[in-house]
């Protein structure tokens, strides 16, 4: 397990964590969540060692790292650019960490090839990092991290740097592999749908801060702040509430706690049906609607309907952008 | 034939007609002049006593501030590429003042520190030591003008280049030796080689500071340089051009050892992280995920046993306040 607790890191002026704490499961593929600049890189890089705590302390197994070098750490880490070894083969690149430890040649070789085995680079052993895609450095790069064993694996946004198709390809990939090899590994990640469909867990942060700490399903069916709420899935507001797009029903006549409005937009993708409203004091608002639901109102531009919250209202006051740049 | 073009024949012929006059003209007439009256003469002008020694101490002397120069220059890129300390503004400036000032004035500032009457060459000379109008001196001269060549080339390839991958290979628990030694050292080898080339070239051709510090005493601080200039006020110009053209065939065999160079290509320097082959990302990934799982079973498992501490809990992910 890694613990992190009541971490803080200034860059000069700049605060980069204010007062952290985290823990992460054994075993677990936690994620680390937020926007750009809210201190998640800092804060995965203090685990590891590249940058040291101001304040606070970091334990992996029970054991004090807050002054331990990264050498000593038995972590594993990948960087979003690969860090890969350009001089060195893949096999060479894979074999460093053991090769540092002085293992025998012939253990190592072994480990190397059943590591890129592993990772689907089975026969590429002599090719040079600057002959592989980025998808294939990013596999070769953790292999290498995986070749020491590390207790806990970290990543520093690993499929930032690749396209579209190959991030999602890579992003299922881990999800096996950690599936398979059980590694405790933290991820970070600006991607909502990212973190959603592979972490156990997911800590969010903004502001140099932590704002929930939960299972995906957790924090996107009760954020605890708005941002929260907002950095997890579409929001729209109805009424003093913040609500998701799915979590609102319609209906002809008007029912207990629902809002007059009129139909603005309808837009059909297959399935769901998007439609965007215009309450009575000019608010808007959008709707997620099933191709059922949207057919059986019969809804056209024009038309007056009644819209309602189909989840307990939640005490989430919404907060002005400039309350929440106070706060942080 | 359109304008365009026409204006590219023309600066073409411009800027060849230029180098030609400037360069080229003069370095072929030295050849030239110098094969005049035949090889034999140039065999005899170039293996007199004093040539030969010339020869052997312009080598001797590189031999010694090239590789001290290289060492400085390693050293003192990674402090300003890698670093954060006060003043280091002040010595990346410092480090230029031998391209600022003229050799002159560097070979009258070493004889104000290092003459019998300088600063510390009245010690020296207690000692024992005679630096100016001696070989120490010229060494001393040549280090100076040449101090340069290696940092500069250096610490822009070392920023290029990074410092992830040594922060990656902290993490795989290489100490800072190793890690210098195996993954700094190699990934600047070009930038330092580019360095000893013109060090190389600059030091051969040293002829200011050097002029003003050896007292040019034949068979003992006369260097090739001096050789030429001595050769040329003596009238004795076949001399001369002899032992200027063996100076301009070893500048040239540095400039081809430099040509030689691979490193200067722009995709050994390109950073690891640019993705230059694309277009077989989605192929080799679809194909290393669709890799038959029992290919992938059997090694991981072998790992499994290896990391037993770190996944006895595999199912919940989160605990409670309290177990914690």
């Amino acid at each position: 397990m890694i613990l992190v607790e009541r971490v803080t890191k200034r860059f000069g002026d700049y605060v980069a964590l204010d007062d952290v704490s985290l823990s992460v499961p054994d075993g677990s593929l936690t994620a680390l969540l937020g926007p750009s600049g809210s201190g998640k890189s800092t804060l995965l890089r203090i685990i590891g060692g590249l940058e040291s705590p101001d304040v606070g302390s970091v334990t992996i197994h029970g054991e004090d790292q807050t002054s331990v070098a990264p050498q000593r750490r038995g972590i594993g880490f990948v960087f979003q650019h690969y860090a890969a070894f350009k001089h060195m083969t893949v096999r060479d690149n894979v074999a460093f960490g053991l090769a540092v430890r002085k293992r025998p040649k012939a253990e190592i070789a072994s480990r190397v090839d059943e590591l890129l085995e592993i990772v689907g680079l089975a026969g590429y052993q002599t090719r040079y990092p600057s002959q592989l895609s980025g998808g294939q450095r990013q596999r070769m790069a953790l292999a290498r991290a995986l070749a020491v064993e590390p207790r806990v694996l970290l990543l520093d946004e690993p499929f930032g740097a690749l396209d579209a198709k190959v991030r999602a390809d890579l992003r299922e990939w881990l999800r096996k592999l950690h599936d398979e090899v059980h590694v405790t590994t933290l991820l970070v990640t600006h991607d909502q749908e990212e973190a959603m469909s592979i972490a156990d867990q997911i800590a969010v942060m903004d502001h140099s801060r932590i704002e929930q700490v939960g299972t995906p399903r957790e924090l996107y069916d009760r954020p605890e702040t708005p941002f929260v709420m907002r950095f997890l899935g579409p929001v729209t507001q109805l009424g003093d509430a913040l609500v998701r797009p799915h979590d609102i029903a319609l209906s002809v006549e008007p029912r207990a706690g629902s809002f007059e409005a009129q139909v603005a937009r309808v837009v059909h993708l297959g399935f769901e049906v998007r439609t965007e409203l215009v309450l009575g004091d000019g608010q808007e608002l959008a709707v997620q609607l099933t191709r059922g639901e949207a057919d059986e109102l019969e809804l056209a531009v024009g038309d007056i309907v009644h819209v309602r919250s189909t989840v307990l209202p939640r005490a989430l006051a919404t907060r002005a952008p400039e309350a929440d740049a106070l706060s942080a | 034939m359109t304008v365009d073009r026409r204006w590219q024949i023309s600066l073409r012929v411009l800027a060849l007609g230029y180098l030609a006059l400037l360069l080229l003209v003069p370095v072929a007439l030295i050849f030239y002049r110098t094969f005049e009256h035949g090889v034999g003469a140039v065999w005899d002008s170039i293996t007199t006593p004093a040539a030969i020694h010339a020869f052997q101490l312009t080598l001797e002397v590189t031999a010694i501030a090239v590789p001290l120069n290289t060492l400085f220059g390693i050293v003192m890129a990674v402090a300003l590429a890698r670093g954060e300390w006060r003043g280091k503004g002040l010595v990346n400036a410092v480090i230029d003042l031998p391209f600022a000032i003229s050799p002159v004035v560097i070979g009258l500032s070493l004889i104000l520190v290092y003459g019998t009457r300088g600063w510390l060459g009245g010690a020296l000379a207690d000692a024992g030591v005679q630096v100016i109008f001696s070989v120490p001196g010229i060494v001393l001269a040549t280090i100076f003008v040449s101090l340069p060549f290696v940092v500069r080339e250096v610490t822009p390839v070392l920023k290029e280049v990074g410092d992830e991958q040594e922060q990656a290979a902290a993490t795989l628990g290489a100490g800072g030796w190793t890690t210098f030694r195996r993954i700094t050292l190699p990934s600047i080898r070009w930038g330092v080689a580019y360095g000893v080339v013109l060090s190389v070239a600059r030091c051969i051709g040293e002829f200011g500071a050097v002029s003003v510090v050896s007292g040019k005493i034949a068979g003992q601080t006369e260097t090739l340089t001096l050789l030429v200039e001595k050769r040329f006020g003596n009238f004795d110009l076949a001399g001369a051009y002899a032992a200027s053209a063996l100076l301009a065939l070893i500048a040239l065999a540095t400039l081809l050892a430099m040509t030689a160079i691979p490193g200067r290509s722009p995709d050994d320097l390109r950073p690891s992280g640019t993705v230059s082959r694309r277009r077989f990302a989605t192929r080799d990934v679809r194909r290393s995920i669709a890799a038959p799982s029992h290919r992938v079973r059997r090694p991981a498992s072998t790992i499994r046993r290896h990391t037993t501490r770190a996944h006895r809990e595999t199912d919940p992910p989160r605990r409670e306040e309290g177990d914690t």
